[in-house]
Parts: structure tokens; C-alpha cells; sequence
């Protein structure tokens, strides 16, 4: 029967989270993707791309365009007959859209799973990740949300799959698409980051964070923050990591100033390396960190800089 | 219009959950539960809604045991109008908690339906949307900001470039992120008034839902712990080890 994953990206470049989607969808057999958009056929070519895909599905209509669930779910029901699974990468996109395909189809949803145990049974983490539960669907169709950092991504480019066209569904005309705020900045990604160096709210202020990102530019990082530090307003909350907000599994993972609560643990504790630097010696943070520094992030960082920059 | 939120009780945020030593689920005994904390979210706005004067009641509602009750106290409490407890004691999955509030707003007719965006036990995030889709309405997950009009509902929603605004039309289903508001503090005398307010009860078969199970849980594990780190001296000892040990610099 076969997968289908729903592409995640802008209408321009194929979100590189798709891939690991993709390699979640290889476990469970033959791997088509659809891509729905407005104006996409640069989307859909390097979908036909990715390593392991059979066939790329391309629906482009103006409604399309900002994958808004009331449109994108009928049109991947009406797919759906002919799969077995349907998987999408467990952005802020795919939470938004699977559940709805999923209950219009009359299936329980797997929520962010983490491993591929058999067709029918998986693993996912629960209570901000504090317990894996290992999760088995009678449904005949299993509607999936795949955590990135679970699976390597597959390779973006070596396939060759054949595109076809798909007749575009109505515009549900339920919801519009107004407009979005998106934090621009030069630096990697988070989900993608190898390195991230994230500040918590021992760091103080907005203006003190400039401190956090010097260090993540010197390293090349990406900059992330725990939950207090976005809901005391020091960073946009797209730069949240936690249970609620991204979870990341980068190369090295810096926390600057974060105690370390359950739930923003839940978010990055599967780093290869963790490294904290926290005043307060107690900090839970240190529990998980391979490297502990304690002392005042404002002398520290510094001259972890300078170390650095020699 | 008339709101109707949806409160779960979970674990309390503070308390580190566990497997059961024989795997078959987690050790909830004895252990501290509250109102999964985005609901309470999804309550605040909707007392923010009324006090603003663009809604005139609020309907708490709260599945599973006898205990949730006590949630909807908590509702009532902060400023819910009234609640229903749909009570079982049977495992209520996603699917099942989202045909069980359609249900329930074909019955009360609500313009507004407001849920968090997740529960922090199973951290499924699904109901809202999957309600969402039951109804065909408009849904509006992640939500950092609600603006109701008569018609339609502007919605500024936490996405993960930044902040995404649509337009909704009403009735719409919303999901509650962190940054929507700051729930309040419930006050002694509203909970010994929120004692006094109706709290009806039904139970999934008295409103015609089939809430089996879709999903069995084979096993709950720990997952693997991280070994034990060390503590530096200072940064040079940190740059020496991050170059030279972990070699990820």
C-alpha cells in the first residue's frame, strides 16, 4: 500500500525536515510525497529528488498556498485511499494539519513518533519525553507525526521521481491567510543547527542577549532560549526549546543561564553534547550537561569567546 | 456567542512522571494532578472574551473520572458560567475526547470552542484539530492572539518562523499557546462561589460516542538516562575538552 508524506515548505525550497519524514515513510514501504502549494513546481522537482521516493504528487491552487488545514485536509483524504500510511514531519504545519485528516478519516493519530518498531507499532515520547511509550494502531490507515530528530534524513538529492498532477480540491473558504511576522536572522536554523547555544532567564534582558548570540555566531550557531526567557520577552517565541516549543538534537547544545525545568529539558536533551553554564551549582541543568561550568554567565561567556576566537 | 472550553486533568507540571516497574503504563498513584496548564489558558481567554463583552456565557467541559470535577471547580473559579463533566473511567483517546465535544456542541451550540493546544501527560496536540475537522469548522491552533469580530475571528498563531495572522470564520475552533495571556490567580471567594455554580454530568454513552481505543499501549519505558556529566573549572578547560574529547568544535 505504501506511504505518502505530506511536504512541508514555502512554495520555493522543500523544507529540509520533509526529509527526515521520508526517512521515517522508508521503513513502512514505498515512499510518494505530496506536495500542495501555489506555484510550487520548483518544490515538487526537488521533492523528485530525495532518495527513496516513488512518485511525487503535486496539487497547485491559490489555496494551497499557505497549507491551511481546511484546505490541505480534504485534499490528502481524498488521496489517502490508496495508502497505508500518511506521515508529515511533526512541524508547526504538520501538528496543525494531520489531526484533522485524521479524524476525518476516522483514525487515531501517532503524535511525534520517534521510532519505526513494526508497520503497525511505534515509539513515542510522553510526559515531555519522561516516558516512551511504545504505541500500536488498529486503524487501516495510520496518520503520523514524525520528530525529526528521530530519524537521520534521508539523502535530497539521487531519486528520480516521476511528478504527477493532482486535480486541486475547493477552497473550503473557512479560513484566510492575513499575513506573518518571521523572525529573519542570518544565522542557521534551529531545527537544523549542529550547534546551538540557548539563554534562559539568568541572562537578564533582551539587550543582554546580544551576549548569547555573540557566542552563537563565534561557534556558527543557531540561538535558541528556554520558555522564560521568551515568555519574559528577551527573544521572539519561535525560539523556544522545550516540550512545547522545538525540539532540537543538535551536535553540541550550550545552555546559558537555564536552570533546566522538565519541560525544556524535554526539548533537547538527546544533544550529543550538552554543555551548561549556570551560577546557581543545584541547577537541574547540570544533571544532564556533559560539560558543567558554574559561575556568572557575564564573565563566562566572554571569555569563552576569547577562548574560542584563539 | 456562547464559549465553550475544554479542561483536562493532568499531571501537575512539577511532577517528573514514570513508567510503571512493570511497563504496562504510568505511575500516576498518588501523584500530584491540576488542570493541564494551556487549558487554563484556553479559560482565561474566553473570562478575557466575556469581560470584553464578546461572549455572554462560558461552558466548561472535562472527560474522563469523577475526579475532573474538581477541574471544573477550577474553571468555575477563575470565571466559567458552568460546566459538564462527561464521566468514565475508560482511557479516552484524542479521537475519541474530539467526537465526544462535537457531540456536546452540536447539543450547546457554542460561536467559540477553545482548548489547549496540548496536554502535557500524553502531548498529543490533536483534539482541537481533530474536533475542528468533525465540525468543519475553522481551526486556529497555536494561538498568541484572538481578535473576535461578529463574523470571523482574527487569529495571530506562534508557527515556526515566528507569527503567522488568519482569518477565521465563526464558529471556529481555537487551540491556546503559551503567550496568549497570563492565567489568573483564583481568588478564596470565587471558589467557595464556584461551588454553587450547575456541573452537570453525562456520561459518552448518554451522548452516543463510541470512545474505544484506536491505540494500545504495548509498553511504557524510561528512556535511556544521560550519563553523568563532569564539571569544569573554567572555559579553557571546557574549550580543551569540547575540541579534544567530544571533538564537536
Amino acid at each position: 500500500m505504501g506511504a505518502l508524506v505530506i511536504a512541508e515548505h514555502n512554495n520555493v525550497m522543500l523544507n529540509i525536515a520533509t526529509l527526515n519524514a521520508v526517512a521515517a515513510a522508508s521503513k513502512l514501504g514505498s515512499v510518494d510525497i505530496l506536495v500542495a502549494g501555489h506555484e510550487c513546481q520548483a518544490v515538487a522537482d526537488a521533492a523528485a529528488q530525495v532518495m527513496g521516493v516513488s512518485k511525487v504528487l503535486l496539487a497547485d491552487a491559490g489555496h494551497y498556498a499557505h497549507g491551511l488545514a481546511e484546505n490541505l485536509a480534504p485534499l490528502v483524504v481524498q488521496l489517502a485511499a490508496g495508502y497505508s500510511h500518511l506521515l508529515v514531519a511533526a512541524t508547526s504545519n504538520g501538528k496543525n494539519v494531520m489531526p484533522r485528516i485524521a479524524a476525518l478519516l476516522d483514525v487515531a493519530q501517532l503524535s511525534d513518533i520517534i521510532s519505526v518498531v513494526s508497520e503497525d507499532t511505534f515509539v513515542r515520547p510522553i510526559y515531555a519525553g519522561n516516558v516512551l511509550a511504545t504505541v500500536q494502531s488498529i486503524d487501516r490507515v495510520k496518520a503520523i507525526t514524525v520528530r525529526t530528530t528521530g530519524f537521520d534524513p534521508v539523502a535530497a538529492t539521487g531519486g528520480s521521481a516521476a511528478i504527477e498532477k493532482v486535480p486541486p480540491g475547493p477552497d473550503a473558504g473557512l479560513s484566510s491567510f492575513k499575513g506573518e511576522e518571521l523572525t529573519k536572522s542570518s544565522r542557521p536554523e534551529l531545527a537544523a543547527a549542529d550547534i546551538i547555544v540557548s539563554g534562559g532567564r539568568g541572562v537578564g534582558s533582551a539587550e543582554n542577549f546580544a551576549i548569547i548570540e555573540k557566542l552563537a555566531d563565534t561557534l556558527g550557531a543557531a540561538v535558541g532560549a528556554s520558555r522564560a526567557a521568551v515568555d519574559a520577552g528577551y527573544v521572539p517565541n519561535d525560539y523556544q526549546v522545550g516540550q512545547t516549543g522545538k525540539v532540537v538534537a543538535p551536535q553540541l547544545y550550550v545552555a546559558v543561564g537555564i536552570s533546566g525545568a522538565i519541560q525544556h529539558l524535554a526539548g533537547m536533551k538527546d544533544s550529543k553534547v550538552i554543555v551548561a553554564i549556570n551560577k546557581d551549582e543545584e541547577a537541574p541543568i547540570f544533571q544532564v550537561a556533559d560539560y558543567g561550568l558554574v559561575g556568572d554567565l557575564f564573565k563566562e561567556v566572554p571569555a569563552l569567546i576569547d577562548a574560542l576566537s584563539k | 456567542m456562547k464559549i465553550l472550553v475544554a479542561v483536562k486533568r493532568a499531571i501537575d507540571y512539577n511532577v517528573k512522571a514514570r513508567p510503571k516497574s512493570d511497563g504496562s503504563g504510568v505511575e500516576l498513584a498518588n501523584v500530584k494532578m491540576s488542570m493541564n496548564p494551556f487549558d487554563e489558558i484556553a479559560i482565561e481567554e474566553a473570562i478575557r472574551l466575556q469581560e470584553a463583552g464578546k461572549a455572554q456565557e462560558i461552558l466548561a467541559v472535562s472527560i474522563g473520572s469523577a475526579q475532573c470535577q474538581e477541574t471544573l471547580r477550577t474553571a468555575m473559579a477563575m470565571g466559567a458560567d458552568r460546566g459538564i463533566l462527561v464521566q468514565t473511567d475508560e482511557e479516552v483517546q484524542p479521537l475519541a475526547v474530539a467526537k465526544l465535544l462535537q457531540a456536546l456542541v452540536n447539543k450547546e451550540q457554542p460561536g467559540l470552542v477553545i482548548l489547549g493546544k496540548q496536554a502535557i501527560d500524553d502531548d498529543s496536540n490533536q483534539t482541537g484539530q481533530m474536533l475542528a475537522g468533525l465540525l468543519g469548522w475553522a481551526q486556529g491552533t497555536f494561538a498568541a492572539k484572538l481578535d473576535v469580530q461578529s463574523e470571523t475571528l482574527e487569529v495571530k498563531r506562534e508557527v515556526d518562523g515566528g507569527l503567522q495572522t488568519l482569518s477565521l470564520k465563526l464558529p471556529a475552533v481555537v487551540t491556546a499557546d503559551l503567550r496568549l495571556n497570563e492565567p489568573r490567580y483564583v481568588k478564596l471567594p470565587n471558589i467557595m462561589k464556584a461551588k454553587k455554580k450547575p456541573l452537570d454530568i453525562v456520561t459518552p454513552s448518554e451522548l452516543g460516542v463510541d470512545i474505544s481505543p484506536r491505540l494500545k499501549l504495548v509498553k511504557a519505558a524510561e528512556p535511556a538516562a544521560r550519563a553523568g556529566g563532569v564539571k569544569v573549572a573554567d572555559v579553557q578547560e571546557l574549550v580543551a575538552k569540547l575540541r579534544n574529547e567530544a571533538k564537536v568544535i
